[in-house]
Order: C-alpha cells, then structure tokens, then sequence
C-alpha cells in the first residue's frame, strides 16, 4: 500500500483536484479498503482465531460460571422463602402458645383470688362468731353484775330503813323492838 | 498517517480508517502479519475476558456491578435463542453467545476514536455469515434429514404455486448469508464514514470565515452521529444474532 492512496487530500477549493486525485484512489484499491482482497486472507485468519479464543473463554470458564450463579440464586432465593414460610408458621405458633399461656395464667389468677376470697372470708367469719361470743359472754357477765348490784341495793334499802324505823321510834321515846320493826320494815318493803 | 497537511485545507479521508495495515511496518499483509485487525480483535478477546471472567469472579449471589452486567447479557441472548429458536436450540447457545459477544464488542470498541473496526468489513462480517449459513444448513439434513427440504417446500399454499415459491424460497435462502454480512458491514462502515466527514468539516473554521457556522454544526453533527452509532452498534449486533436465531430455528424445525 503506497503512500499515495493517503494523498487523496482535498480541499474545498480545489474541488477538480479532489475528482482527479480521488480517481486515482480508486483505481488503486476501488475506493474502500473492504473491498482490498489482499487482506482477506490475514482477516479471516485472525477473525478465526479471535472466535475461536472467544469461544473457548465463553464455553470453558464464562458460560458454566454464569450459569451456576444464576442457578445459586435461584436455589438461595427458593430456600430462603422455604425458611421464610416455616419461620412464619413459627410464629403463628409461637403466639397462639402465648396466647394459650396468657389464657392459662389468667384462669389460674381468677381460681387464686377466688380462694383467697374465700378464705379471708372463712377467717372473717370465725372471728366475727369469736367476738360475739366474747361480747354476749361479756354482756352476760355485765347483767350478772347489775342483778347482783340491784340486790345489795335492795338489802341495803332494807337495812337502812330498819335502822331509820328504830331511830324514829326512839326519837318518839319508845323502845322498840328490834325484831317487830324488822318485820314491819320487811312488810311494808314488800307490799 | 500520511501527509495531512492542514495548510492546504480540509482533508478528506472517510475510508482511510479502515485500511488494514501491517502493526509493525512494512506494506505487504500476509496472513499471518500482526495487523490492526490482530491488534482490535485481541483488545475485544481481552474485554469479553475482562467481562464475563473476571467481572464474575466473585460468583456473588448478589452481583457486583460488572457481574451484572455479564449476566444480563447471558441472560439477553439465552433468552434470544430459547424465544426465538426454541428450546433444543440451547445447546447451540454458546456459538451464538460467542457470535453476540465478538460483533457487541467489536461494534462499541469501533466506535472509540483511533479505533479500527472489525466489524466494518465484509471479510469479517462474510466469514462469520457464512459460519452461521454453513453450520445451519448442516444442522438442517443432520436433524431432519432429506425432509429438512421440506423448507422450501410451502404446503400451505396452493399447488400449482408452490414451484414457484420454491424457486423464490431457495434463491432467498442462499441470499441470506450475503444479506447477513453485508446489512453488518454496511451499517458500521457507513456511520464511520459520515462521522469522518463530518470530523473533516470541523476544522474550517480555521481556514475560512463560513467555517462559524460550518464548525460548531458538525461538531453537533459528529456527537448526533455518535450517538445514534452506539444505538446502530448494539441494534445490528441483536439483529445479527436474532437472524441467526431464526436461521436456526428453521433448520431445527423446517415445517412451516
């Protein structure tokens, strides 16, 4: 390939030049170097070796590895929705146990405060019955204490009018009878 | 380069970017020479290694982002082929994988500027259209045997058309693999070419008043351009392996 086919130069002036020259260029080598076939034969033997060198990256290393990427994925994507779903149906059942436990943990709460109740109750009970007990006791004892004063009062009301019977009898200058007024006193108290 | 003499002008040189020139001087291209083609094939060996060995090297469950950038493009094309050719054409993935991977990364790596495009060359795009129409005409009588003919036999239309459309159906068949080839090269090189002339444009204004407005419009030019050839690059790259999917699927499943 001579230098002259890049003379080909043109300018926009010299527009004759440009016609001439570019004829020149196409008679060497018909205007587009596509059509050079002293070329051929070096591109296609370059291009086959270029493809075959393509071809054996792709198929022996790229091609498996890509493949068995996208195929990882797919498995990793599938498994873990697997997990996803096992782990969801966990949980539902996680939260219904919890649920059971709190349900659980409730009736015993109620059944608890129920005999607490219950017992308090007992307990109040057996104490009220106690304190009557000791306050009818109590009161009991109080009447027999009342009867008991009453009685003294009455004797003594006896006593003080016998002694007040003889000292008026003596007063009106007679002796008295101890015994007789005694009587009369006891009488009249009675009547 | 040659003598781009600035002092004389614009200098237009579209197809002077795909010339095949030898690495380490000298002018004749034997087949066996280091050429810039050796250089830009062994740089996309080296990305697609980069990508899909390394950038997966760490085999994460959750990827790193250059894995995932590996395993969208695995999952792009083995989606492609189980779509459009079927499921037992799986085990045919790994070519159209390596099909996918070389022109993708050919494509993009063209379009770096200084970069010498591969794929703008029907040398390349040819060798690789023919693969595909060779290996999948094979597949055809291998799978199905004479009745893979049956392909060009349409039993849905009416007799008396059907040797007419069969002439129609083989001439199609074997126009594939030129249309496949040249629909690849065709679109990389004319891109390139255009950028280029638009690149030629965008000194003017160095030269010549017209060029304030001549220069920013192609430099406009040059970045629309850019950007509609990153769309080009990865849509013929899809279009590539689609065809060559749908290729397979008929030899697979030659019944209409």
């Amino acid at each position: 390939m001579a230098n002259t086919t890049h003379d080909t130069a043109a300018t926009l002036g010299h527009g004759a030049d440009h016609a001439a020259q570019a004829a020149g260029h196409a008679a060497q080598s018909a205007g587009m170097p596509q059509l050079d076939l002293s070329t051929f034969a070096n591109q296609i033997f370059w291009l086959v070796v270029a493809l075959i060198a393509i071809y054996f990256i792709l198929s022996r290393i790229a091609l498996p590895r890509i493949s068995g990427i996208l195929a990882d994925r797919q498995g990793k994507i599938t498994s873990d929705l697997a997990a996803a779903e096992e782990l969801k149906a966990k949980a539902v059942e996680a939260e219904k146990a919890y649920n059971e436990a709190l349900a659980n943990a409730r009736a015993q709460a109620a059944k608890i405060i129920a005999e607490a109740r219950a017992e308090i109750q007992a307990d109040l009970d057996k104490a009220m019955a106690k304190a009557d007990a000791e306050i009818a006791a109590k009161a009991a004892e109080s009447a027999k204490r009342i009867e008991e004063i009453r009685a003294n009062a009455a004797k003594t009301v006896a006593e003080v009018a016998r002694e007040a019977a003889v000292e008026i009898v003596a007063m009106f200058g007679a002796q008295a009878d101890e015994q007789a007024v005694a009587a009369a006193v006891e009488a009249r108290l009675k009547g | 380069m040659a003598t781009e003499d600035h002092s004389e002008g614009l200098v237009f040189h579209p197809m002077d970017q795909f010339m095949v020139k030898p690495l380490f001087g000298g002018d004749t291209v034997g087949m066996l020479t280091p050429t810039n083609v050796t250089l830009w094939m062994a740089i996309t060996v080296l990305c697609i290694a980069g990508l899909f060995v390394f950038g997966t090297r760490g085999r994460a469950i959750v990827p790193s982002r250059t894995q995932s950038i590996a395993e969208l493009a695995y999952g792009f094309v083995h989606k492609m082929v189980e779509d459009v050719a079927g499921k037992d054409a799986l085990k045919f993935f790994p070519y159209i994988f390596t099909l996918f991977c070389f022109i993708v990364f050919s494509n993009m790596l063209g379009l770096l500027p200084k970069a010498f495009t591969t794929t703008s060359h029907i040398a390349v795009t040819g060798v690789l259209a023919l693969a595909v129409f060779i290996t999948v005409t094979a597949i055809g009588f291998i799978k199905n045997g004479a009745s893979f003919l049956s392909l060009f036999w349409v039993s849905s239309a009416p007799l008396a058309l059907r040797p007419v459309l069969a002439v129609i159906e083989i001439i199609s068949y074997f126009v594939r693999p030129v249309s496949h080839s040249i629909r690849l090269a065709g679109n990389m090189m004319a891109g390139h070419a255009v950028i280029k002339v638009f690149a030629a444009f965008a000194p003017l204004v160095l030269f010549s008043a017209v060029g304030v407005v001549v220069t920013p419009l192609s430099i406009l030019a040059i970045t629309a351009m850019y950007g509609l050839e990153v769309v080009v690059a990865f849509i013929q790259a899809y279009v590539f392996t689609i065809l060559t999917c749908v290729y397979l699927k008929d030899a697979l499943h030659p019944h209409h």
